[in-house]
């Protein structure tokens, strides 16, 4: 869990923690109940299977803080007249973990998705390697909600999953606005990472729209290139890299195992 | 995408310096309205753009990601972006998701002003 200060689904002035004279200046807005609480550092949650060492502790990381180049990804797919968007993004959030790609893990909550829930991921990133990491639920409402990366992950930015009606059709879409966080993800990025991450958003998307009843979901993917400056004062970023992390972990497992062992006997 | 319902007045606050006042809902669908605003912004040869949230209704996170995109094409033509009229809940939000910390937070729009004609 996230250290926060406030409940969610909060909606009145007190709930949300305003003092008397900030609630006579500024009414409550509607948006208050869908974004999460302010948090400094993130706290793992206790997820079955899973260690929570590349998060706990963890700042997020906006678009602000990355390194690389800045990334707008837009993946699209109509899904007809199946579904409201508000009932496309009820089955997105009820049965995220479930959609993502084979071989990746995401394990939030069991009561689905809502802001100030940290989830633990566990993703493969290509030559049998995993990346232990987390997402942090920046904003959730009825016809969107919004992941954001917390430090050692990939990406430094966030994601945005939402659906929207044009004409008598319900698109749904993953708006994903980030930089790679240190050089490292950004050579990995070059060097196919960006394939393997839209094949990773066109596969979710497709697998939602089977989930939905969609007859032959066609995704549409969209890139544009926001700043092509790389931040080389976030260089340093690469001290909390998931993968290299998570690879030093996994190869001290078995010498960790063995000092338990001898201290327990 | 449904109409941006929100209105962006561009006026200059002296040399270099123009304010935006941004009076209603923030989303990723009001995206042309703030850049229509930051062309005219900058048509007036402003260095400095102040951003007036005092009649900010709404915003989600898509709102955050358009600033962001402003944000960036601001720091290329070597603009600074400050902001002022953020209510606790706004301010707490800029602070979660750390563009505090490339977009200057000002209590009133004198401390902006007086910021950013120093």
């Amino acid at each position: 869990m996230a250290q926060q200060t406030g409940p969610e689904g909060a909606t009145s002035a007190e709930q949300i923690g305003l003092s008397v004279r900030e609630s006579q200046a500024h009414p409550v807005p509607r948006d208050a109940g869908s974004w999460a609480a302010k948090v400094d550092r993130l706290e793992a949650p206790d997820r079955a299977g899973m260690r929570g060492t590349n998060v706990a502790g963890r700042r997020l990381n906006g678009p602000v803080q990355g390194f690389g180049k800045m990334w707008q990804k837009t993946y699209r797919m109509n899904a007809g007249t199946v579904c409201s968007p508000q009932a496309a993004i009820a089955t997105w959030k009820a049965h995220f973990p479930e959609l993502w790609p084979r071989g990746n893990r995401f394990a939030g909550p069991l009561a689905g998705i809502s802001p100030g829930d940290v989830a633990l991921l566990d993703l493969a990133v290509g030559g049998g390697v995993k990346l232990s990491t987390g997402v942090f639920v920046l904003y959730a409402d009825e016809d969107s909600f919004t992941l954001m990366t917390p430090q050692g992950h990939m990406f430094a930015g966030w994601i945005t999953f939402s659906a929207d009606q044009s004409g008598p059709d319900t698109f749904v879409q993953a708006h994903v606005l980030m930089r790679a966080n240190d050089p490292l993800y950004e050579a990995g990025l070059a060097l196919g990472g960006h394939r393997k991450e839209d094949l990773f958003w066109v596969q979710t998307l497709t697998a939602l729209g089977e989930r939905l009843g969609v007859a032959d979901p066609q995704v549409e993917t969209r890139t544009v290139c926001i700043d092509s400056r790389r931040q080389w004062h976030h260089a340093r970023n690469i001290w909390h890299n998931a993968a290299v992390r998570t690879m030093l972990q996994r190869l001290a497992a078995p010498f960790r195992g063995r000092h338990r062992t001898q201290s327990a006997s | 995408m449904e109409a941006p319902a929100v209105r962006m007045d561009v006026r200059q606050a002296g040399s270099g310096v123009a304010v935006v006042d941004i009076k209603g809902e923030v989303t990723a669908a009001c995206e042309p309205v703030l850049m229509t605003a930051y062309e005219e912004a900058e048509a007036g040869g402003a260095r400095r753009l102040v951003l007036n949230f005092g009649g900010l209704e709404y915003m989600n996170s898509g709102g955050i990601g358009m600033l962001v995109t402003l944000l960036v094409r601001a720091n290329r033509q070597h603009q600074e972006l400050a902001a002022f009229g953020l209510s606790d809940h706004y301010r707490e939000i800029f602070e979660l998701t750390r563009l505090d910390e490339a977009i200057t937070i000002y209590d009133d729009e004198a401390s902006a002003l007086s910021a950013a004609l120093r």
